[in-house]
């Protein structure tokens, strides 16, 4: 009685808040729908029994991604009425888009629904002596390492273009250098002279 | 149906029980916080309300929920109002897998550090929410500072998280306290003892972590989210009254839970010091708790003798210090332990 309850009050909330993320006026209040999606959708996960990816979903994408989401949108002058004007003229491409992907899901469901042996050997349920952690690690290191060191060359690679793009070395700005201010002592700081009295330096 | 409701009442009341030991130990805390602080400075501290001035965080507490809620007129309401709300709520909902003792975690789930992990990156929330519908220079400057603090400091503390997670071979709470059972002292021969704990093995990890969590809470000296010289309150300018209370507590709500993870990943946990005769009859919750004050006095010292770092330095240290330091350590640490055999199966 208790997962089916949890399994639409996340549903509902993720679609409802789903609608609103493109609905909204506001395109901050859009994020922070946005951030509210995710949460659902990681309770889904959590009912499914893949408590790993439901943590990992708010770690990566809430606690980070979208925190930078939000901050780029905060920082930001969004013409709200400029934004609304091309609504319709994207509508027909979001339509196909959302139809191709009911249509997708109605195949799978049908399909779970007309054999459902098939699924079985699809997708393999963990077995309940490991934890979904472990699990994970053990096809992901094993089976799938090659891809998994490929995705994180292509994030490499990624993360040095932006770099090289944004990186611009300003002539006369004077900087920090951490290294230098330790290694300064009073042999290199101060000098010490002989003052006579009555004179000055 | 009645099975579900009486477990249901059961969870909800070990939550009830635990909610308020907390809120009465972080009010104490608040006070023990302004005490340490004011003896580092040669003041007395809070010392007019109840026996030392124990009371004193009572008082506040009572103060802000009776006075007015005062909502700026350009604000936007709905985000203002939630903003303290989700900051509270989202600190004191990661205590529910903290075991404070031997089975005492309410929910004792697989993912416990990942869930506390989750959750504590998550506090940025609250300050950006306060900080961007207050619609005012100094808070949304807060807002925007405190995003990328917040960000670059979580990378290094999941870094140590990883490297207690390939000493203890488990995400959860519990299980990592059990695995400093055993560890440097018993393979000497000690009984199970404070050498098995954590700290010593990865001990600049213990440093690299203590130090994150003050940048992760906004302590200082990494409080540039609310540096009153620049940015008078930051986020909470133009908050007052329940609200404020609301962002206080949650501040101080996740400084003890950082407390206690330092303690559960370091410092063993409810686990006594040396396992013989009167100290392991000692209830493991005071072990605990004695840790987590240990761990909070130093907070608090922090706060009274180092100042406050600017800006550039502190992303420095984020990034070009502890971030390969971690790095480095995550490697050596598994290259350690997978060529002496001391894996965890």
């Amino acid at each position: 009685m208790a997962i089916p309850f949890f399994f639409y009050l996340f549903s509902i909330l993720a679609v409802a808040s789903a609608v609103l993320v493109v609905t909204a006026r506001n395109p901050v209040h859009s994020v922070l729908f946005l951030i509210l999606c995710f949460f659902n959708a990681a309770g889904l996960f959590v009912l499914l029994g893949a408590e790993f990816l439901a943590m990992i979903l708010i770690v990566v994408y809430v606690g980070a991604v979208a925190v930078l989401f939000l901050f780029v949108v905060m920082m930001l002058d969004v013409d709200f009425v400029e934004l609304r004007e091309g609504f319709l003229n994207y509508l027909p491409i979001g339509a196909v888009i959302g139809l191709i992907l009911m249509v997708e899901l109605i195949l799978l469901y049908a399909t779970w629904h007309i054999a459902p042996d098939l699924i079985a050997h699809v997708s393999s349920p963990q077995s309940d002596s490991v934890t979904n952690t472990q699990a994970i690690g053990l096809v992901l290191y094993t089976k799938y390492v090659f891809w998994f060191q490929t995705a994180g060359l292509i994030l490499l690679v990624a993360m040095i273009g932006a770099i090289v793009l944004t990186m611009r070395h300003k002539p006369n700005v004077k900087r920090q250098v951490i290294a230098d201010q330790v290694a300064r002592g009073p042999a290199t700081s101060i000098e010490i002279r002989e003052v006579k009295s009555g004179e000055g330096i | 149906m009645l099975e579900i409701l009486a477990l249901v009442g059961w969870i909800a009341l070990q939550s009830v029980a635990l909610l308020i030991a907390l809120l009465i130990v972080v009010s104490l805390l608040i006070y023990f916080d302004r005490k340490v602080w004011a003896a580092v400075q040669m003041r007395r501290g809070p010392n007019v309300v109840g026996p030392w001035g124990v009371l004193q965080s009572f008082a506040d507490l009572i103060k802000f929920a009776l006075k007015e809620v005062i909502i700026p007129d350009g604000a936007n309401k709905g985000v203002f109002v939630i903003a303290p709300i989700v900051t509270a709520l989202l600190a004191l909902s990661a205590w529910v897998v903290m075991p404070l003792n031997e089975g005492w975690a309410i929910a004792n789930i697989n993912v416990g550090i990942l869930y506390v992990f989750a959750l504590s990156s998550l506090g940025v929330y609250g300050v950006i929410m306060g900080g961007w519908a207050s619609n005012s220079k100094y808070p949304f400057l807060s807002a925007l500072r405190s995003a990328a603090q917040m960000v670059s400091y979580e990378v290094s503390i999941g870094f140590v998280i990883i490297t207690v997670l390939l000493c203890a071979g488990s995400l959860n709470l519990t299980d990592i306290v059990h695995a400093q059972n055993h560890g440097l002292g018993t393979k000497l021969g000690a009984p199970a003892s404070i050498l098995d704990w954590y700290f010593i093995p990865l001990f600049p990890m213990f440093i690299i972590f203590f130090i994150s969590a003050l940048a992760e809470t906004n302590r200082p000296p990494f409080d540039l989210v609310e540096a009153e010289s620049e940015l008078v309150a930051g986020f909470m300018v133009e908050y007052s009254s329940t609200p404020y209370l609301l962002f206080m507590l949650g501040e101080y709500v996740a400084i003890t839970m950082m407390c206690a993870m330092t303690s559960v990943l370091f410092l063993g946990g409810w686990l006594p010091p040396i396992n013989i005769a009167p100290f392991n009859m000692v209830p493991g919750v005071v072990w605990f708790m004695i840790k987590l004050v240990f761990v909070f006095f130093m907070f608090a010292m922090v706060k009274a003798v180092v100042p406050r770092y600017r800006y550039d330095q502190l992303m420095r240290l984020g990034w070009k210090v502890f971030l390969p330091i971690s790095l480095v350590w995550v490697v050596l640490t598994s290259g350690v332990l997978v060529y002496m055999g001391w894996l965890p199966s």
